[in-house]
């Protein structure tokens, strides 16, 4: 019953968007103005109905289901709750149904709440937004329909991937997915404005607040998935420049350099025409992630299935929807200037700066990921990995890196280097501090230059508060200054595991003691434990750093039998100074066991800077949307007041 | 005692999987490190860029596959007898083509790799320079 | 406002051009058989220098001596915990009934395995070298197992086979050693 309710809502969500499709392009004539009036409601009832369609699979996982098809191959009644409820997007259908729902509820919440744009370019914002929904409820439905029954009903569940059993499951994807699909708002707000032309500060104050959003998901979808492969993997990597991790940093990639340019849009009504590029390009890039992801045709650690049919299907709606935006923009981006003037050396020039670098990084990753794929056509197996990624994008990263430092410091339109001069002498001096510092320790030049910009950008992020009165400041401009502190904590993170972390493989028999950087490691015994669906070995192992307080780690070699497999659960032991990380490996000859132990010197710093610059957009975004609702409440006063009158 | 029968059933499991691997213990400088920090900082450096063959997308230094493991123990081999990384890195690509390594060589078939970021570089400056000076006249 | 300044006209037709070039690719990729194999680049190259201890005491060990005394024939290289390996088993029992010879190396393999392995699926070989550190399986660019030889009387290696043999592979492999004998 439950599964027929959600396929319902699926089917109605479609039709409605199609409504909304075409009531809103019809709205945008002279003949169908009347059609205007319909297109919100529209709007807010498909995305009511797809959140209905997906909390139904929702209650599907909950109950184990097993006559539901999607439900019986990816679920298992003996799995522990929260493992069933985030199973629901840990499939092809879920995740997809997951996608179509936040796109849906994304195009309600534009519905209800912007009121800024000219009417026109709302319509055909709206109507984009449908357009794009349509596409991907037309795939659930045609091709990957997540309520199919199965008769008879399976007995027993097949399982969910052990590796997809743990609590980063529960937050990476749907973060993740959140902060692809709001970006489809920033791109039908492009579409928008080229339909009308109307591309302005309006027009960029109207976008900025779903770009912050999508951006801010985004980056905590990134920061919880590097850190979910850095303890489960067991590797102690934290990103590999996998194809699939490529695929989340391009957007995010986009999405900063359209936060940038949106900000020179709102303020000094310049780079209309880049803007708007960088929005398509940003939703686009999600798009090509997904495709990349889902079609399988790049060989990546996250395995999933290539199915050429659904494959094709995803390529359509690429073409349809990347390749018309673009096309629009051929068309209609010459009649958009670009806008008012600027100095090199001013606020714009430095975003200027930015933006270009960031979008020639974005370049090296796509070529990087997609070059394996064009020599597969061309007959030849090549791979592309971080001695590639590393140096090519910091040739790029570095210089912005640099400017970073400088540009918030500078007026907006015009100004000289000599103003701010000593400001800078701080900041310029920790960075050659640092850097013979790194030079004279040989640790190799990237992670140098890392910890020099590192100590640079700590600094010089804050220089921006000097002079003020602090209970003064913007939240705006606290979230910048947190943001960019966010780039050094992680920078820092960065390049002192690169340049600082060691190593240690032993085999031990319980009882002896070995040593990793400064902690002293004892293997006190290896023992059995039993979980609700899995057995373990389990080792107990006592740490202490430079002979200090002891403490425990139980790092664990895991079995499920649902399916079966076996999965190697790493302890960690986080001191404020970095991370002692230990893996349990295979017993080897002798009865000794296997240990993997890593020393990693303030490598927490990574995932926290990564989370400081969310609550830097975070704060961005309060402060944004707070001031919003300030100047919406005094129009709409205004408005009452002159009613009053009025009558 | 129930200790000890849980073990055992673990172990059963456990067996089970890593019989139907292999029998043999793995190479010798598989999960060995060289006595020489040195040499194994180089050894470690390598096994980083080179790809494990049997698996999807992982480099011998983060794989549990037994191969990866014979190519580890390869690796740590021939740096401890003197061999330069290089020479390791281009005699396991003599063997398996490009593939094996993440670093890629300037082949016929690699060198947009490496002249893309060149134009992108050249745009860059491009791009910046007109965008920048015209505004300086303003 | 100051004088609008507009991008020049190609520029702005760039990204579309670089998105159909993407969608090309993703079409070919999509439509090409996954091709998920390495394949060896040592095909035309000599054996490398190697020996193998006996894998099992009924049967001599293996090493590059071996290979070049003029005569073409198969090198199969198994396991004896591998599941296609069992599978190829019967073709392999078919070459060597015609009178191919082949050589086996054993990858990380008990000799106690091996023999149970043999006693249960037949023992093609004439020779078999215990292969324990994929000494010979990374020296002749093997990634899997099973993978299949062919090497020419010189002892160079003429052709690979990656995977089990099945039924009709053996019309190729028979071509491919008729070549190799030539």
């Amino acid at each position: 019953m439950i599964a027929e309710l959600g396929l319902a809502a699926l089917w109605l969500a479609a039709a409605l968007a199609a409504l909304q499709l075409i009531a809103g392009a019809l709205a945008l004539t002279q003949r169908g103005a009347a059609l205007a009036g319909i297109v919100r409601p529209v709007a807010v009832a498909q995305g009511v109905l797809a959140l209905v369609s997906f909390l139904a699979l929702v209650v599907l996982f909950w109950q184990t289901d097993l006559s539901v098809e999607l439900v019986a191959k990816n679920s298992h009644s003996a799995k522990p709750l929260l493992y069933k409820l985030t199973g629901t997007w840990g499939n092809h259908e879920g995740s997809m149904l997951l996608w179509a729902m936040v796109m849906g509820l994304s195009g309600s919440l534009v519905a209800l709440i912007e009121r800024r744009l000219p009417e026109p370019t709302m319509l055909a914002t709206l109507a984009g937004q449908a357009f794009v929904s349509l596409g991907f409820y037309a795939f659930l439905l045609a091709s990957s329909n997540p309520f199919t029954r199965l008769n008879p009903a399976a007995i027993e569940g097949a399982g969910l991937n052990p590796l997809l059993q743990d609590p980063g499951l529960a937050f990476h994807p749907p973060t993740l997915y959140i902060g692809y699909v709001g970006l489809s708002v920033a791109f039908s707000f492009a579409i928008g404005a080229l339909v009308t032309r109307e591309v302005g500060p309006a027009f960029a104050r109207a976008m900025r607040p779903w770009v912050l959003g999508s951006w801010i998901f985004l980056t905590i979808g990134i920061v919880a998935g590097s850190y979910w492969a850095y303890y489960e993997l067991g590797w102690g990597g934290w990103w590999f420049w996998d194809p699939v991790e490529n695929a989340s940093l391009m957007p995010w990639l986009a999405a900063t350099a359209l936060l940038h340019s949106v900000s020179v849009l709102a303020a000094r009504n310049a780079l209309r025409a880049w803007t708007v590029m960088l929005g398509v390009v940003a939703f686009s890039m999600s798009m090509v992630g997904t495709f990349l992801v889902r079609s399988g045709i790049l060989t990546s650690v996250h395995a999933f299935a290539v199915d050429p049919q659904r494959g094709s299907f995803i390529l359509g709606l690429l073409v349809l929807y990347i390749g018309g935006a673009l096309l629009l923009f051929g068309l209609r981006a010459s009649s958009v200037s670009e806008g008012e003037r600027f100095a090199a050396t001013s606020r714009e020039g430095a975003l200027v700066f930015n933006n270009v670098m960031l979008s020639a990084i974005l370049g090296i990753v796509l070529v990087g990921t997609l070059y394996p794929l064009l020599a597969e056509a061309l007959g030849a197996k090549v791979s592309v990995g971080p001695p590639y990624f590393n140096p090519v994008s910091a040739i790029f990263a570095v210089p912005m890196l640099l400017v970073l430092a400088v540009g918030p410091l500078l007026r907006w339109r015009r100004d000289s280097l000599s103003r701010i001069r000593l400001q800078l002498v701080l900041p310029v001096l920790l960075f050659v501090g640092a850097l013979v510092w790194g030079a004279s320790d040989a640790m190799g030049i990237l992670p140098a230059l890392g910890l020099a910009l590192a100590a640079m950008l700590a600094v010089a992020s804050f220089l921006p508060l000097k002079g003020r009165k602090l209970r003064q400041v913007k939240l705006p401009l606290w979230g910048m200054v947190v943001a960019h502190f966010g780039v050094a904590v992680a920078l820092l993170g960065m390049a002192s595991d690169a340049a600082f972390t060691k190593e240690r493989l032993v085999a031990l028999r319980e009882g002896e003691v070995t040593e990793v950087g400064p902690w002293t490691v004892k293997l006190q015994r290896i023992e059995p434990v039993a979980g609700p669906n899995w057995t373990a070995l389990r080792a107990d192992l006592a740490a202490s750093y430079a002979g200090g307080k002891v403490s425990e780690l139980h790092p664990a070699a895991r079995s499920f039998w649902s399916p079966p497999t076996e999965t190697s659960e790493a302890a960690l032991k986080t001191r404020w100074n970095g991370q002692l990380y230990a893996v349990l490996g295979e017993e080897s000859q002798g009865g000794r066991w296997q240990l993997r132990l890593w020393w990693k010197p303030f490598v927490p710093m990574i995932w926290y800077g990564g989370l400081l610059i969310a609550l830097g957009g975070l704060l961005a975004l309060w402060g944004r949307v707070a001031s919003d609702l300030r100047r919406f409440v005094a129009r709409d006063k205004i408005a009452w007041r002159r009613s009053r009158q009025g009558r | 005692m129930t200790r000890a029968w849980l073990l055992i059933a673990v172990l059963a499991v456990w067996a089970a999987p890593l019989q139907a691997q292999d029998g043999v213990p793995p190479a010798p400088y598989a999960n060995v490190q060289l006595a020489d920090p040195a040499q194994e900082a180089k050894a470690h450096a390598l096994m980083l860029t080179l790809r494990c063959l049997k698996c999807q997308s992982q480099s011998i230094a983060d794989s549990d596959a037994p191969m990866a493991g014979d190519m580890r123990s390869l690796v740590r081999e021939r740096i401890a007898a003197g061999e330069d990384p290089e020479a390791i890195r281009a005699w396991l690509v003599e063997r398996y083509g490009d593939y094996v390594s993440y670093a890629p060589r300037v082949t016929p078939l690699t060198w947009p790799l490496y002249v893309i970021p060149l134009v992108l570089l050249a745009a860059v400056g491009l791009v910046l320079r007109r965008r920048l000076r015209k505004g300086d006249s303003a | 406002m100051s004088e609008p300044h507009k991008p020049s006209r190609w520029t702005l037709w760039l990204p579309l051009m670089l998105f159909l070039g993407f969608a090309g690719l993703a079409m070919s990729g999509l439509f090409r058989p996954a091709e998920r194999e390495v394949e060896s680049a040592m095909i035309g190259k000599p054996m490398p220098q190697f020996t193998l201890r006996a894998a099992v005491p009924e049967r001599p060990g293996l090493s590059t001596a071996d290979l070049a005394d003029g005569k073409p024939r198969l090198l199969n290289v198994f396991a004896s915990w591998c599941l296609p390996c069992a599978v190829e088993a019967p073709q392999l029992a078919a070459l060597e009934a015609e009178g191919i010879e082949i050589v086996g190396v054993a990858i990380r393999d008990r000799p106690e395995d091996v023999a149970a392995f043999l006693a249960r699926h037949g023992n093609p070989f004439s020779r078999i070298g215990a292969d324990d550190r994929s000494e010979v399986q990374l020296g002749i660019g093997s990634s899997g197992v099973p993978e299949t030889f062919v090497i020419d009387g010189q002892g160079k290696i003429r052709y690979q086979h990656i995977g089990e043999i099945r039924p009709e592979h053996l019309a190729l492999l028979r071509d491919k050693l008729k070549e190799a004998g030539s």
